[in-house]
Formats: C-alpha cells, structure tokens, sequence
C-alpha cells in the first residue's frame, strides 16, 4: 500500500527546511523499497514545529516535527513501524495547540493540497458558492451582513455594507480587488491561506462578483511573496480547467475571472485607495475620500475592495449560516480572527479565534512567552501602526472596540512581542522612520511630520532639551493623527504614543537609562 | 542559485513592452517584465514604455521611481535581502543585520565593490513567526542566528 505523507510547501515551512525534507524522505523512502506519495500542503500554522510533516493511518494524520533533513530517516522508520519517535506529535488534529482553535477560515489550510481543486471540494469546498448560486443577491447580502463580518484588513468595516453599495450602483463595469499587500510586520495569515488553501480567496471573490455583479477580479499579492503569487496563479489556473472560473461558472449564468497583480514593494499599497492607483499602473498616491471605492474604484468603476481573510471567510457563512458564524464573538466583533503571534515567541504561528481572547492568554499560554526566555515587556498589535501594549494591559479582549478603547487597534491579527532588551525609544523611532521613508508624499502631516519626528526622537534620545522635544513629537502627532490622508500618517502615532505612554522610562540621553538599569 | 540576466538590446525591450501594452493598467506589469528579463529597468525603456501606452515619460518615470522594487542599474551576482520589519527586529535582527554588513564590509542598500553581492533591507517576508529571516536570490531562509547569517553571506560571496 502507498503510504501518504504531507510535507508543507508553506514559505515559512520552507525557510526551515521543508524542500530538503521532502528531498530526502522522497530518496529515503525508495532506497527502502517503500511506495510512498508526498503530497506538500500548507502549513498548519505551528511554526516551531515547521518542518512539520505527516503521515496517513487508518487513526488519522499523524505529525512529526520539527523535521530535519538529519532526523527525516528515522522519523521514517517510525512512520513505517508506527512505534515511538522523540519528534512524534500524535494525531495532528488532537494537538492542544490546534485543537483549541476554532478555525472557521483555516479549516483547510495545511490539510489539503492547495493545488488541487479535488481536495477543496472534497473538503467541503464551493458548497458556499454552490448555495450562493440559489440564490438573490439580496439574499447573499443577507446572509453576509447578519454574520457580521468586518473587514480584515484592520479597518473593520462591515462587509455586507460595502457589498450593497457596490450591488446597488449602476455601471457597465464593477470589479471585485482583493487585497493581498500584506505588508505589516506581525502578519503573515494572508500569505498562509494563499499558500495553503487559495480555492477559499477564488470563492469568496466569486462569491462578491456574482453578488454585485461583476466579472472581473483582481488580486494585488506584494512581492515579497513570490510563493503565494505561484500559489495562487496555480490555484487559478485550476479554476478555470475545473470550469469554476471563467463564463459559466460552475454551469451556471455566471462569468467571473480573475487576475494576480504583482506589487512592487511600496508599503502604502495597502491602503486601497492607493492599492487601486497602483492596480491602474500609477505610483501608489492615496485618493482622497469620498467617492468610495464603492461608488468609483479601480478604473472609477464600483468596486469591492476587501482583504484575502474577508473574501476567505466568506464561503463558511454561505455555506454554514450567517448564524453560525456570527455565533462566536464578542460585541461588535462577530466571527473568528486568524490571530498571528511573531516575533520574539515561543510557540509563535497562526492561532484561528473567536474574538474575546485576552491579549494575556494569547502571549502568555498559547504563546508560550518569549522565545529567548526573557520577560515580555511589550507587544505591537496590528503591525507598524499598531500600538505598543505593556504587561498592564495584557487583560484587554481581543475586539475592534475594546483595542480601540485603549488607544490601539488589532489591525490585521498580528502581534509581535518583545523582551525586556528592547528600547522602546528606538521602537518609537523607527515607527517614524518607516513612515517617512514609506509615505506616498500627498499629505503633509505624514510626508512631513514623520520626518520630523524622527529628528526630534533623536534630539530626545540625545538629551537635548527633553521635555521640549516630548511635547513637539505629542504634537505632532497629533498633527498626524487628525490631518492626514489615510491610517499610514494617522495611524504611526499609535506607536510613538503608546511607547511615550506606556515606556516613558526609556526616553532620554541613553546614559541615564543605563544608569538606571543598574 | 543566481538569476541570469539578458543584456539590455531594445529590440527584446520593445518585444516585452508590446507583449503586454494592451492589459489594464500596464506600467507596473511591464517594468516588472523588464526587470525580470535584464535585471534592471535601463533609462532607455523609460521612453518606449511612455509611448508604447500614450503617457508622457515623466509619467512613467513617477512610476520607476515610485516603487522599491525597481532598479536603475543591475545589483550585484547575488541579492541578499534581511527583513529589518519588527518581527525580526524583536528577535534580533538589527544584531545580524550589523554582523552581515561587517562581514560584507558594506551598509544595507549597497554592493561590494566586486559587484558580487548586494546587500538590501526588506520589509516583512512574512515569516514572522521564525524571524529573523533572510532572502538569498529568491530562497527563504527562516531562524536566523549567526551561523546561518555567516553561512548565507559565505555562499552570497561565492
């Protein structure tokens, strides 16, 4: 009997190894005689145990890792024999770590082979699609609105509004954009369901085009993701031989098509007004608001633009019920989050949640505090323009409102957390720098402000005349917060502030703080 | 595994420019076919890419200069990008990143002088989770510590 192993094809699994574990399990496999089929999924998200590969039995999936190309023979040997290995996990779906998570979006990812689009279906896949065909779009609209589902992308807005504007505005054209410009530092759930189950962003995107009636799509993948650009250019390709893209979907009167875009490295792409220009083939200059994208987006055409998690989380509600999914959460924050927890952790990953979580839950017992063993001491929720949170902080729940009551925002899901080495003065200022060197130029406050910002975080860090310069950088962002275009200016005060608030200790002439570190 | 490049020749330029001058919203789709086949986006392009879509060549220059991605002239044999984002940083990637540059003897953003390997900063590879992390001529490479770092540079070197 053929024996069936996953290996991850995962980015983040192949960093580690991934390839040459494959390689070798492959050669070692049929230097023993044994029949064997890799097949190379997602990533389930457990990163420190990435490479982490499993084996088909008749009790389920059993995993191993973290696999190496030293330890892949013997991790053979116990596949074959079923015996004990130091690397052995047991059955995949019983680890504590995953079970624990209520993957609503995530079903699929590192499950399935993301190239195949007989695995999607077999795994529940285009049944949302499937019901969505039944029916109106004011009945998808519905259905979308009552399960509450917000934007991913950080802003929150609820989706099934955004859907009706554009099904309600009259044109010969309307196009559907997903956007995949993940460029926060923290996040990485766009690239893993991408790269692990890209059928889902294809429904969820071809669900929004038949609702509001639009043929054409687009997503915009940055580049520093070459892999989910190859991913997903796969899955599309699959699509449209398996009749699920292109005229007549799925037999049906419904044509949809779609196209990957390629970024170029410009951080400000994100923001969708700008996202849109650079999809024309513009410099990604930020457009004023109103009109809407809803009303005139890409090519002055109504658009939907949403993130890969929103379309993503799209065919679960047409297939399970706006209720189902708007069962979980808290609040106004209605549904799971993909939450990503990075930096210095040590059970860092993708953690799939209903809001509520605590901040404190999340680093400390599903992330298992610092991977360097030293004290957490500060967390960045939501990326660059994220805020930074203390341990004081750490019983906020995980919810647009509860984070924003606060003075912070979950943005995208991720959080990076930090140890007690870290100068938050530093942190501060290069949340500045970022801006100034990723600003589009349109609005002064953030062309200029954050320029400014980072001579006058360096005058403090210098000594020269601190609590002056304090109250210029409070200043000006305020300046930056109220004045400008999009949340790229509006938003970096999060950081500079919250580091000012919460960190005040570490602002000022650095041989004062070394001083009183002893 | 290094990228091979064609030497720029205006006839292939004009080829690629026309190969996807009719696709909404061109110019980024086709300074990236332009980079990918000489490496670089030569000055010469600049204008052919203006006329071939109607625009005016400062429109396109706004274009080329806009995006990071873009380069003026080639970089070295071997392109070895650190993630400088705040996964890495709190995971110690400013430390790497200052021993990489050492080893290289150059700063972030520069090539050595024998035009082997070019040294950039990128933000977020998205491998947050098994920072710091590194790209070496399109390969991942995830969890960093300095023998990693030392060995990337060696084999960027060679």
């Amino acid at each position: 009997m053929t024996m069936r192993v996953y290996v991850p094809r995962d980015a983040g699994a192949v960093a580690v190894g991934a390839d040459e574990v494959a390689l070798v399990l492959g050669l070692a496999a049929s230097k023993r005689g044994l029949e064997i089929e890799i097949v190379r999924t997602g990533s389930r998200g457990l990163y420190w145990l990435e490479p982490m590969v499993e084996v088909a039995t008749p009790q389920g999936r059993i995993a191993f890792g973290p696999v190496t190309v030293f330890n892949a023979n013997s991790v053979l040997d116990a596949m074959v024999s079923g015996g004990p290995h130091p690397l052995r996990l047991g059955v995949a779906d019983e680890i504590p770590w995953l079970k624990r998570q209520t993957r609503l979006t995530f079903a699929r990812c590192g499950v399935i082979d993301p190239r195949s689009l007989d695995d999607y279906r077999a795994y529940g896949g285009y049944k949302g699609l499937g019901r969505a065909l039944t029916l109106t779009s004011d009945a998808i609209l519905t259905d979308v609105t009552a399960s509450g589902l917000r934007g991913r992308g950080g802003a929150g807005f609820p989706t099934g509004i955004k859907w009706k504007t554009v099904a309600q505005a009259s044109a010969d054209r309307k196009y559907i954009v997903c956007n995949a410009d993940e460029g926060d530092s923290g996040t990485f759930a766009d690239r893993m369901i991408i790269e692990g189950d890209p059928f889902v962003v294809i429904e969820g995107m071809t669900i929004a085009g038949i609702t509001v009636g639009a043929t054409k799509g687009y997503i915009y993948i940055r580049s520093e993701y070459p892999h989910a650009v190859e991913a997903m250019n796969a899955a599309i390709t699959a699509a449209k031989r398996g009749g699920m893209l292109g005229a007549r979907i799925g037999g049906s009167s419904h044509s949809f098509d779609l196209e990957v875009r390629v970024g170029a490295g410009a951080y400000v792409c994100g923001e969708e007004t700008s996202l849109l220009e650079s999809l024309e083939g513009r410099r990604g200059i930020v457009r004023a608001k109103p009109p809407l994208p809803a009303h005139k987006g890409l090519f002055g055409k109504p658009t939907v633009i949403n993130n890969v998690l929103s379309f993503a989380a799209i065919p679960f509600i047409l297939d399970h019920g706006a209720k189902a999914y708007a069962d979980c959460g808290m609040g106004r924050s209605r549904g799971t989050m993909p939450i990503q927890l990075a930096g210095n952790i040590r059970h860092g990953g993708l953690f799939e949640t209903a809001f509520g979580i605590t901040l404190g839950e999340l680093i400390d017992d599903v992330g298992g505090g610092t991977f360097t063993g030293r004290p957490v001491r500060a967390v960045q929720v939501g990326g660059p323009l994220g805020a930074y949170f203390p341990r004081e902080l750490f019983d906020t729940p995980f919810d647009y409102e509860a984070f924003a009551a606060r003075d912070g925002l979950i943005g995208h899901g991720g959080i990076v957390v930090f140890d007690d080495s870290v100068d938050m003065a530093k942190q501060a200022r290069f949340a500045m720098e970022f801006c100034a060197v990723e600003s589009c130029g349109k609005c002064t406050p953030c062309r200029i402000g954050s320029t400014r910002g980072v001579e006058t975080i360096d005058k403090i860090r210098r000594g020269e005349r601190v609590s002056e310069n304090l109250a210029v950088v409070e200043d000006l962002c305020n300046t930056m917060k109220f004045g400008s275009l999009c949340a790229l200016g509006g938003f970096t005060p999060y950081p500079v502030m919250s580091a000012l608030k919460h960190f005040c200790e570490d602002f000022g002439p650095a041989p004062t703080r070394l001083e009183a570190a002893e | 595994m290094m990228s091979v490049y064609e030497p720029w020749d205006t006839a292939r330029g004009a080829e690629i420019i026309a190969e996807h001058a009719q696709t909404e919203g061109a110019t980024l789709v086709i300074l990236h076919a332009l980079q990918d086949a000489f490496g670089y986006v030569p000055e010469a392009a600049i204008p052919m890419v203006a006329s071939a879509l109607n625009l005016s060549r400062a429109e396109v220059h706004g274009v080329f200069t806009f995006y990071h991605d873009f380069r003026k002239k080639p970089a070295g044999r071997h392109v070895l990008k650190l993630c400088r984002a705040e996964a890495c940083q709190a995971a110690g990637g400013d430390r790497l990143a200052a021993r990489a540059e050492a080893k290289l003897g150059i700063a972030l953003g520069d090539t050595t002088a024998d035009e082997r390997v070019t040294l950039e900063p990128i933000y977020c590879l998205g491998l947050c989770a098994i920072a710091p992390s590194a790209m070496l001529d399109g390969r991942l490479v995830g969890r960093l510590d300095d023998a990693r770092i030392d060995a990337l540079v060696a084999e960027a070197q060679r």
